[in-house]
């Protein structure tokens, strides 16, 4: 047993019975069925690497906002919402919300019309070749670092919660994901995604439901949090005036342009694990209604997410502590607060449905690292730099063995962190590096024609190095924290959103100065990639509510309504 | 969803249908014989309603969307 396998105790949160062992069977044999089905419909590089461009805007919007749904995220979240309390939110609604609407009225159309297969290959068709391959390699290599990473954490938490053995966790759950992408390829991605999505629903609803009755309601649960813990807990801006002022140690500034801007901009548009569900939609109308409706669903995950972890302040009988204490002292860390409400409400049955949530999260995050792997591999590394002339079959048989290939690398990373645990600090920092670069990359070179390629990669390159600079400066000397994060009482989320928010400055300023002192690309050279030389296809002569910009603005009216009731 | 094949809401009927009847089953099962040590609010049989809803989600999906209803 490892060192870091033997810091949780041998103990068990929840017993599952006989029918809750039937609820996750079922599930483990309807993702397979699922995949086995797709398979047929798998046949070109169309149907495998892009679900053959058919899928609906309300299946493309779920997908897309289940990929980023891992059960990692959802036990995270409600451990940081019982740590910090509701300032949580901001990772789930101007952390999201905004980037999201933008992703799909300004973004889309130029992904969509372009007929790219990937973000990298946008770079390919906008800056050139040697763009492409910088993020191509960057992203192929820390996706199934960061999938191999979650897996790892996933398996623990099935040890912990479940008495699981690790090995098993790890093995059933990657090779059944493997089995059904590597079937049906993308579609087969989607579908059980969109299955995962409902399950974390079914599953997850009933404790905020239950707990808010237990309560006595949210006037109630206030009071309740402002006893346990504090008043500032179900404050989501009054408190960020100042550093010291909140929990987290973050100042509005750092909410507002670095996770706001930078961060959230960066992961929801140029992540190509999450633009890919969106690529797949049948056309141009869907894809870029596909975002908002994904934006409009994410507003709402905070109620099975954040809301059990305030209601865990209120009601539970025991202290959570930080993993070290729990440890010590023999209780319970944050990050079980969800396993715990689900053990407090849930009897059989209802407790099946919600490890199962858990389980399709998990599935669903990795199914999305693998697919998304499997693509810029096949068509931005193979392709592009190996065997450029195969025929479509070739591609097709290279991303279902690419598939394999991805999840196994992916086990292996798993097995890595087991014994290196520090190994994940490092992978989390370094997928850090490369999303705010290139989120300004991608954006100058869709709004302003006069980005050259030569400014692409090299502003690319530079907000990147930049990042990694940034990064070693703090750790060699944590003096300079004051200068990265504006503060010497910043705290590690602090420091990566101002990190983020230099190095995409970094990247636009070397972008534009080198992008003047190079030669641009011609206008006829631009159709499809850039505003004022493509012509984007708008709804004319169609009601109100068929137009992606009507729900833009509802959904960002509910946006502003959310933001000022929980002021 | 799909030319031509079972749509993905069928898949989802199916799931939410069978989960429905395990979960209702069970809920109806607890509420006649009664847990030595139950869950918090267990007066409120939350398997029962929550199971019938999941059912009846289920029941609704699974045949609007059967492979023999449509082809969409």
């Amino acid at each position: 047993m490892t060192p870091l396998l033997a810091m949780f105790a041998e103990t068990k949160l929840v017993r599952l019975s006989a029918v809750d062992v039937i609820i996750v069977a079922f599930y483990f044999g309807l993702v397979l069925v699922i995949g086995w089905y797709l398979k047929a419909r798998a046949n070109t590089g169309e149907d495998f690497f892009l679900a053959g461009r058919e899928m609906t805007a309300w299946i493309a919007g779920l997908s897309f906002l289940s990929a980023n749904l891992g059960a990692l995220e959802l036990m995270g979240w409600a451990a940081s919402a019982y740590q910090y309390g509701i300032l949580a939110v901001h990772w789930y609604w101007i952390g999201a919300i905004p980037a999201m609407i933008f992703l799909g009225l300004v973004m889309m159309p130029f992904y969509y019309i372009s007929k790219t297969h990937s973000v990298p290959g946008y770079l390919k068709l906008r800056f050139g070749e040697s763009s492409r391959a910088l993020s191509a390699v960057s992203f192929a290599f820390m996706t199934v670092l960061m999938s191999g990473i979650n897996m790892y954490s996933m398996a623990l938490v099935m040890k912990v919660v479940l008495g699981w053995d690790i090995h098993f966790s790890i093995w059933v759950s990657s090779l059944t994901v493997a089995i059904y992408v590597a079937l049906g390829g993308l579609r087969s991605a989607i579908f059980n995604e969109v299955l995962q999505f409902i399950l974390i629903w079914a599953g997850a609803l009933l404790i905020p439901i239950l707990g808010l009755v237990e309560a006595g309601g949210w006037t109630n649960l206030k009071h309740q949090i402002a006893q346990n813990a504090s008043a500032e807990y179900t404050h989501v801006w009054s408190n960020l005036g100042s550093f010291n002022a909140n929990p987290m140690g973050i100042h509005w500034t750092g909410i507002v342009f670095g996770l706001g801007f930078i961060i959230s901009f960066g992961y929801w548009t140029t992540d190509f694990l999450v633009v890919q569900r969106v690529l797949a939609a049948k056309d141009l109308r869907s894809a870029k209604l596909a975002p908002i409706i994904g934006a409009a669903f994410k507003m709402l995950v905070p109620f099975i997410v954040i809301l059990p972890g305030l209601l865990g302040l209120a009601v539970l009988p025991m202290k959570l502590t930080g993993e070290g204490a729990a440890v010590a002292n023999g209780g319970h860390s944050y990050n079980e607060v969800l396993p715990l409400m689900l053990a407090r409400y849930c009897g059989p049955g209802l407790l099946g449905l919600g490890v199962t949530a858990l389980i399709a999260g998990f599935m669903s995050g990795m199914a999305g690292n693998v697919s998304a792997f499997t693509t810029v591999w096949t068509y931005d590394i193979y392709r592009a730099f190996v065997n450029k002339n195969a025929g479509d079959h070739h591609y097709v048989v290279m991303g279902r063995w690419t598939t394999v290939l991805g999840v196994l690398i992916s086990v292996g990373t798993a097995y890595l962190v087991m014994s290196f645990a520090s190994i994940m600090d490092y992978v989390q920092a370094l997928f850090s590096f490369f999303i705010a670069p290139l989120f300004g990359t991608v954006v100058l070179g869709m709004l302003w024609k006069r980005a050259s390629g030569a400014g692409g990669f090299w502003g690319l390159l530079a907000g990147t190095l930049s990042s990694i600079g940034m990064w070693a400066w703090v750790k060699v000397d944590p003096a300079a924290l004051r200068y990265v994060a504006l503060s010497p009482n910043a705290k590690d989320m602090a420091e990566n959103m101002y990190r983020a928010l230099w190095s995409w400055i970094v990247c636009v300023l070397v972008t534009v100065i080198v992008s003047y002192a190079t030669k641009p690309k011609s206008n006829d050279e631009l159709v499809g990639l850039v505003y004022g030389v493509t012509d984007v296809p708008h709804e004319t002569a169609v009601p109100l509510y068929y137009k992606p910009a009507f729900w833009a603005v509802v959904v960002g009216i509910g946006f502003v309504i959310l933001n000022i009731l929980f002021w | 969803m799909g030319k031509g094949g079972i749509s993905i809401w069928f898949f989802i009927g199916l799931s939410l249908l069978v989960n429905g009847v395990l979960i209702l089953g069970a809920g109806i099962w607890e509420w006649i014989h009664p847990p030595a040590d139950p869950v918090v609010l267990f007066q409120f049989h939350a398997g029962v309603w929550w199971g019938a809803l999941l059912l009846a989600a289920g029941i609704f999906y699974t045949f609007h969307y059967a492979p023999w209803q449509t082809v969409s």
